[in-house]
């Protein structure tokens, strides 16, 4: 089971990002435990200056934009 | 709505493929811009409409001013969405983090230019920035000039207003980053932060090296055009739809009247008028460009653009989570008095 976290305050690009975390691991069959972090307090303390953020198992991997599909595999399988 | 962009080939193979094709877009461009003018002048003559009549007038804008803005802008926005795809936030805060003041507030103001920043990641921004050492001036310098000088804004003064007109509002837009910043940050502020802002001490996050190739560059600037043309086409087409009711309605002297040279308080009035306007750069030059016509002075109007979209309201409302109101009072306050001295500068060179 992984734990993914998704940065960011409910922007649209946050939502997308979550989603495709979710549709990514469920075409690679991986378990995710999926959680949107939103506060601002929180989100600062992993050290990024721009969302959406991707934190997998504690580390940051993404910040900022839409990441591409194919990382947020590449991110998922690792 | 015809643009050389979008012809691109869907999936070329090669690094060589995808340069080709974005050359080749890129040329057929240019050639289809520099025949903009006779083809809608052209279409224009072939409807039943008496040549300079009103109607005829604003049939060539639309068909002329439109494509010609629309084509201007997907080049210059492809353009400025390869050059972001060097920048992001986290390597502009590594390079402005421990800066001084005065270097870091003209550092910060120029990569407010070219680091890819939407307003609704200006709190996370900040805070990141803050917590990491950056300080708060110089982040201050950032969040001012990263909304105002903006590639959008640019572009437009560039089509509708011309060069001169974008290369002053560049200029003075940075200016006023760089020295509000300043100023900010001469104040000493820091303890009117909110608290849960300035015990925060982040560290940088460890994030995996930049590994784009040139074909992802050039699809980042695709996603741009496809983003930000697809967001503010609809402001354009509202916006110049504005500056043609001012072109044929409104009369000449009363604009003049209003904001000419002649009245001191032209100026502040529309800085004041312009805070609670929300609109942005697409929405608002069209605007810029009619009342010009109109005989509104300069100043005056590049003192309006600035307000409306440097001080927004809901901008500030997003902002209030990490300032406290005396901050943002500050903030505001000392911007707008630099968008008021730029504004009257203006009138006084150019009158």
């Amino acid at each position: 089971m992984k734990n993914v976290k998704i940065l960011g305050s409910g922007c649209k690009r946050c939502i997308a990002t979550a989603d495709m975390a979710t549709a990514e691991a469920k075409k690679l069959g991986i378990d995710i435990e999926l959680e949107k972090v939103t506060d601002f307090v929180d989100i600062a303390k992993f050290g990024i200056a721009s969302t959406p953020g991707v934190v997998i198992d504690g580390k940051v991997v993404h910040a900022g934009g839409l990441p591409k599909p194919e990382d947020m595999a590449k991110w998922l399988a690792a | 709505m015809s643009h050389g962009l979008s012809t691109h080939p869907q999936r070329p193979t090669s690094p060589a493929a995808w340069i080709a094709a974005t050359l080749a877009a890129v040329a057929l461009w240019f050639a289809l811009y520099a025949q903009l003018e006779s083809v809608s002048a052209w279409l224009v003559a072939q409807l039943p409409i008496a040549p300079g009549s009103h109607i005829a007038e604003a049939l060539r804008f639309f068909v002329y001013d439109m494509p010609k803005v629309l084509m201007l802008l997907t080049l210059v926005v492809f353009g400025m969405g390869v050059v972001r795809s060097f920048f992001s936030p986290e390597r502009t805060r590594a390079l402005l983090a421990g800066r001084r003041e005065g270097v870091g507030n003209v550092a910060a103001a120029i990569l407010g230019v070219f680091t890819p920043f939407c307003s609704c990641s200006a709190v996370p921004l900040f805070v990141g920035f803050v917590s990491a050492g950056v300080p708060l001036g110089v982040t201050f310098s950032f969040l001012i000039a990263a909304p105002m000088v903006n590639e959008v804004a640019l572009g437009l003064l560039f089509a509708l207003v011309g060069w001169k007109v974008a290369a002053i509002y560049l200029g003075f837009g940075l200016t006023i980053a760089i020295v509000s910043g300043w100023i900010i940050g001469r104040l000493h502020l820091e303890g009117w932060l909110e608290e849960w802002v300035r015990e925060l001490r982040a560290g940088e996050a460890d994030l995996p090296p930049d590994e784009q190739t040139i074909v992802d560059r050039i699809k980042a600037g695709l996603e741009a055009v496809r983003d930000i043309v697809g967001r503010v086409w609809l402001w354009i087409i509202v916006g110049i739809a504005a500056g043609a009711f001012i072109h044929g309605y409104v009369p000449n002297d009363l604009l003049a009247s209003i904001m000419g040279k002649g009245q001191w308080w032209s100026v502040p009035a529309a800085v004041l008028l312009g805070v609670p306007m929300y609109s942005n750069a697409a929405g608002i030059i069209p605007v810029v460009e009619a009342l010009l016509g109109k005989g509104a002075a300069l100043g005056t109007v590049l003192a309006f653009m600035m307000s409306v979209i440097a001080l927004s309201f809901p901008e500030m409302v997003i902002l209030r989570k990490v300032l406290s109101l005396r901050l943002i009072a500050v903030f505001a306050g000392v911007v707008a008095l630099g968008i008021v001295a730029v504004g009257y500068l203006f009138n006084a060179l150019f009158s």
